[in-house]
């Protein structure tokens, strides 16, 4: 072939044999972190709501995280209740909670409710921090009925509230009566107790401690109490903070003890899901399993009610057993409502006790901050519960909570899988943890 | 000497330097406004498109690799930091080797296993077996299903306590979980899909070939083996190019099926999960995260360029 002989053959030789959209395609799957860049931005618009209500305050928008039937249901209700007592409307934007919470940060960026769910801990204090969410101290003068550790969790570094508690579940160790009772278990007081349970149970054919951590979060819960327990709560939230060094001897000993626990735990746990695990609890496979009071939901009817549970044993005689894990989950306010006074109303009900005793009618998975509410209507397990977290010394968050979220998520639940997979190496493993930990927490 | 009045003939069309106004007046004759405005669009429209949507997307990817933004606060409060990303990424972030690990092994499972076998199925189903139609159709299905759908249904084939695999033989192995295995029931996975596509991209390509070629090759008493790879295959050179880079791009841009089983953790890491577990998502470890991108985009490149380079050097021949 010489040079083309017409205007219309050198187009042609242009595009090259091969389909020339393979080209095109294959740069956008090599700039795929650019591709991911600009889908976040495109996010960025889903939470954003039209409500066309522009200043007057006949209605307010409320971004919630809550996509599960019930919990839905039960933020629906609450939200007439709003109306009821107020006359002002609620538009409620329903986004899957996993998403949501990915997309907070372009969320928030953008153009978020008036109002949001969230969670109290190390989140809520950065966006607070950031100038992301606004400022409730109003509103908290105006709320009763929570405890000083609830204030305390609302509010963020600079002293001034910036997050209304709804309901909280603490972490503990579920276990069916009716198996316990047939074998004749007891409810461990101490760590040895803890031991010889689980190889009683071993012998028995049981799974003593069911176990999962595919998603990669339900192992930290059993980091969690370890630390809390063996370092308490202190060193537990310094640790969180980067302010202590994960090659201590603490962090340590506190994989040592759990690679001890490890046999008696469900093998094979990086594939499974809890709700699987759970599941394996209530077919009477498994003896117990540490797990946030959401376990309940794999449970109904009788099932339920033979569900009970034990707060994790204490382990160091010196920290005892007192502190726990108990996530508070609850409302924050956007930077700029499209109305500050109708926000700032809703969070006020929200906060009230109406709100809450609507959830407690609604909810039996769930505890209510506000200690003014009608607890009456609570299963015993909620009763139980109730008692527990108002017993507790100390409430941590949760570690992925408490903690900043690119190390939670990219150097945590690697590492934890790491240790699931291979308990043998665990210097090693603190020692790259401690390294990540740097670069993360210095930038 | 033979080819001298051919150079003059061809200067004379788009006239050098010395007969410029003549020639784009004769140009500006030829293309009406229309066709001028409608060109301009042609070019300036994908233009814009590529460099929009391709090129400042990827280069600021490259840009944001060396700060340390977290994806929150303006522009302007980028912190540079260097190739302080590319050294944590090389030296203290354990899921990277076994991602590039995992991408090679992909590459190579769909290259030497799935690709041959969806050849071989496309030349099974051009010979107009009875009811090709069908296995066709069965055979390109999982094409159409999203990759996500894909994990999920494989998701209740595999899971070890309730799963099919293991309640119909009885066995306890972890196919998700054990990162021995996870990585190998993935492939499985990922390679039922890619053969249904290669199979359908080789079908097309089968119809295409001048059947005259076979009558020709059987006519001179070539085997059905040997008129396939000596007559066939050769004559298929763009498809097997195409195929081939089919293969490639699947492979370093898998990432749906690992992000649905377990977000790219725990023996499923792949560069294109990394990436997106510190970009999106609550982590925004933005600068981290384009360290990883940029890295894919410069083993991309790699390939874009080896397949141009044969391309090109194809068209001069």
């Amino acid at each position: 072939m010489s040079r083309p002989r017409s205007q219309a053959e050198y187009l042609a030789r242009l595009v090259p044999p091969s389909v020339a959209g393979l080209n095109r395609r294959s740069l956008l799957a090599g700039a795929a972190g650019a591709g991911a860049l600009l889908g976040t931005g495109l996010l960025a618009g889903c939470g954003d709501s039209d409500s066309g209500s522009g200043g007057d305050a006949t209605s307010v928008s409320l971004g919630s995280n809550q996509s599960d039937p019930k919990p839905k249901d039960v933020v629906a209700k609450v939200m007439d209740g709003f109306k009821t007592s107020s006359g002002v409307t609620v538009d409620i934007n329903t986004v899957d909670h996993n998403t949501f919470q990915e997309n907070i940060n372009n969320y928030l960026q953008g153009k978020p409710d008036d109002v949001f769910t969230w969670f109290a801990g190390y989140r809520m204090r950065f966006f607070a921090a950031k100038g992301l969410a606004g400022d409730l101290s109003d509103v908290w003068g105006k709320l009763d009925g929570y405890s000083d550790a609830f204030k305390k969790a609302s509010t963020g570094d600079d002293g001034k509230q910036y997050f209304v508690p709804a309901s909280y579940y603490p972490w503990a160790v579920f276990y069916r009566k009716s198996v316990w009772q047939q074998r004749g278990y007891e409810v461990p007081r101490t760590l040895d107790d803890l031991n010889t349970l689980g190889a009683q149970m071993k012998k028995d054919g049981l799974d003593p401690i069911a176990f999962a951590d595919k998603d990669g979060w339900p192992a930290m819960g059993t980091f969690d109490i370890l630390n809390l327990r063996i370092n308490g709560y202190q060193f537990h939230i310094d640790l969180m903070a980067g302010k202590e060094a994960w090659t201590s001897d603490k962090v340590k000993k506190v994989f040592d003890t759990w690679a001890g626990l490890l046999p008696l735990h469900q093998p094979d746990s990086l594939g499974r899901t809890w709700q699987e695990a759970a599941q394996s609890l209530q077919q009477k496979k498994s003896g117990m399993y540490l797990l946030g009071l959401f376990v309940g939901q794999q449970f109904s009817g009788a099932d339920l009610e033979d569900l009970d549970f034990f707060t994790f044993p204490e382990i160091d005689s010196s920290i005892g057993a007192k502190a726990l894990d108990a996530p508070i989950d609850g409302y924050m306010m956007a930077r700029k409502p499209k109305s500050q006074d109708a926000a700032q109303k809703l969070l006020t009900y929200l906060g009230s006790k109406e709100a809450a005793d609507i959830t407690v009618k609604n909810d039996p998975s769930t505890l209510v901050a506000n200690s003014g509410a009608d607890t009456g209507a609570y299963t015993a397990l909620q009763k139980k519960a109730a008692e527990l977290v108002g017993s507790a010394t100390e409430i941590a968050q949760f570690l992925d909570r408490d903690t900043r979220p690119d190390f939670a998520s990219t150097v945590i639940i690697p590492a934890l899988q790491q240790f699931i997979k291979d308990p043998k190496d665990i210097s090693g493993l603190l020692t790259s943890i401690e390294n990540q930990k740097k670069s993360i927490f210095t930038s | 000497m033979s080819d001298l009045p051919l150079i003059q003939a061809d200067h004379a069309v788009p006239p050098p330097a010395a007969t410029t106004k003549g020639g784009r007046g004769r140009r500006l004759r030829l293309l009406s406004r229309t066709d001028r405005v409608v060109i301009t669009l042609m070019v300036l429209v994908p233009l814009l498109l590529v460099t929009g949507l391709v090129w400042l997307p990827a280069v600021a990817t490259v840009l944001l690799s060396g700060t340390n933004w977290d994806g929150i606060g303006p522009v302007s409060e980028i912190e540079w930091v260097g190739a302080k990303n590319y050294d944590d990424v090389v030296n203290i972030y354990p899921p990277f080797v076994p991602a590039v690990q995992n991408n090679l092994l992909w590459l190579a499972a769909l290259f030497v296993v799935a690709t041959p076998f969806g050849m071989f199925l496309a030349v099974l189903l051009d010979k107009e077996l009875r009811g090709s139609r069908f296995y066709q159709t069965a055979l390109y299905l999982p094409v159409v299903l999203s990759l996500a759908l894909i994990g999920f249904v494989w998701q209740l084939i595999y899971s070890r306590d309730q799963g099919l695999l293991n309640g119909v033989f009885g066995g306890d192995t972890d196919w998700y979980g054990d990162p021995d295995v996870n990585i190998w029931a993935v492939l499985v996975a990922a390679g039922w899909r890619h053969v249904g596509y290669i199979m359908l991209l080789y079908l097309a390509g089968l119809k295409g070939v001048d059947p005259s070629l076979r009558e020709a090759a059987a006519v001179d008493g070539s085997s059905e083996t040997s008129t396939f790879f000596r007559v066939v295959f050769p004559v298929m050179r763009p498809i097997n190019i195409i195929v081939l880079v089919v293969t490639v791009i699947e492979s370093l841009r898998a990432f749906d099926l690992v992000w649905v089983i377990n977000k790219g953790r725990n023996g499923l890491e792949l560069i294109s999960a990394l990436v997106t577990q510190n970009v999106v998502g609550e982590a925004s470890r933005i600068g981290f995260g384009s360290a990883l991108a940029t890295i894919m985009l410069a083993v991309s490149l790699v390939f874009i360029t080896i397949y141009l380079w044969t391309v090109m050097r194809e068209d001069k021949r």
